[in-house]
């Protein structure tokens, strides 16, 4: 059977609630990687609220697969990624990724995190397809995923208001069939 | 110019009133035991509710409402008796962006095609953009409800977003919409209407 934790650069870990936390509040910090992820304010919590946080959410853990993402060649922890079922019926689900180590962007660790992610997705959660969001001008993120087979699926138009500039979210969805013809199989 | 005088929660036909938790839990109970009614309105698996899940619904949209700001929720009344026809809600709003999300519905078969919508949704929408002050408003409908479609495109929404293969319902695979439709679209329309009702 195949390792499917483990990439070319990366693997998918899980950590203590500390350990991730303490990354979380060091990462926050860096707003630029905040707004390429994320539409909320970038705000700042305590690692103590943090913990928190992921300690509730491991409870709530049948519907959200979560992964930290640790480097190979260094066992560095360099972002997260995870899976949130919007429903088992549908067989669809929710991804998002961040790499809080801005060391490491455009260097092909958060392409190899997202295929290991969405290999999960089709051969241990047998979903049919998987949808994510991005921030129009995250061009970064647009490359790789379409690298990985997303399509581009639709645009609000502006969704989101920064620094006073509207700008529009961009949508985008893999089906099982094609990432399985993409594998060769 | 500030239009006070202009009630938000009364239309022709219909009005926008609370939840009256004595009384509604067993119409709306009564709907939910309509297959057809649960899956147009919802993605999760449809099932019957008891009155008494209904209440506990009720109370738990109230509390939403309440403590996170960010859901208004309004009962469909018959203007002639005040009898509960439906629901209309925004939801899931960002205000730090001003987006949200609208959905109706019109509980029995015999209150649907009378126009009941089309005045929930344009009071939601003078709601949303006149209360609310949203820069835009997000509808997400199943390819099978063709009914919301046609109500969504006459008020101007667009077609942003189409979740190919996104749902499974009577073994079959549909694609997943989402309309947008932005402030100043809804404005434009209303100025050509004459007047923001």
């Amino acid at each position: 059977m195949k390792d499917i934790f483990r990439g070319t650069l990366v693997r998918l870990s899980d950590e203590s609630p500390e350990v991730m936390a303490k990354a979380f509040a060091k990462w926050d910090r860096d707003t630029e990687q905040h707004r390429l992820a994320d539409s909320d304010p970038a705000q700042l919590w305590s690692e103590k609220k943090l913990k928190e946080f992921i300690e509730k959410h491991a409870e709530n853990s049948s519907k959200s697969f979560r992964f930290s993402i640790r480097t190979l060649a260094d066992d560095k922890l360099i972002g997260g990624v995870g899976l949130w079922l919007s429903s088992w019926t549908h067989a669809e689900s929710w991804l998002g990724i961040s790499i809080g180590e801005r060391d490491y962007w455009g260097k092909g660790y958060g392409t190899d995190a997202m295929r290991l992610i969405v290999q999960y997705g089709f051969i241990e959660l047998n979903l049919r397809r998987i949808s994510l969001g991005l921030h129009a001008y995250n061009e970064r993120a647009l490359k790789s995923y379409q690298k990985v087979g997303f399509q581009l699926e639709g645009r609000m138009r502006g969704e989101g208001l920064r620094d006073g500039v509207r700008f529009d979210s961009l949508w985008m969805g893999i089906l099982r069939e094609e990432w399985l013809a993409a594998q060769g199989a | 110019m500030l239009d006070i005088q202009t009630q938000l929660f009364e239309a022709q036909d219909i009005r926008f009133g609370p939840i009256d938790h004595e009384t509604h839990p067993e119409i709306e109970s009564k709907w939910t035991h309509d297959a057809e009614f649960m899956r147009l309105l919802d993605l999760k698996p449809a099932r019957p509710l008891s009155p008494a899940m209904v209440k506990k619904q009720y109370e738990a949209i109230e509390k939403e409402m309440d403590e996170d700001k960010n859901l208004f929720y309004f009962t469909i009344r018959a203007r002639e008796d005040d009898s509960l026809i439906g629901k209309a809600l925004v939801e899931w709003i960002d205000w730090t962006n001003g987006n949200g999300f609208v959905r109706l519905g019109i509980g029995t078969a015999e209150d649907r095609r009378k126009g009941y919508g089309s005045q929930a949704l344009s009071m939601l929408l003078r709601y949303a953009f006149c209360e609310l002050n949203l820069y835009r408003v997000t509808a997400v409908v199943p390819a099978y409800n063709e009914g919301a479609t046609r109500l969504f495109q006459k008020f101007g929404f667009m077609e942003e977003i189409r979740r190919r293969k996104a749902l499974n319902r009577d073994g079959e695979i549909w694609d997943l919409v989402s309309f947008g439709l932005l402030n100043a679209e809804w404005r434009e329309q209303a100025q050509a209407k004459g007047g923001m009702r």
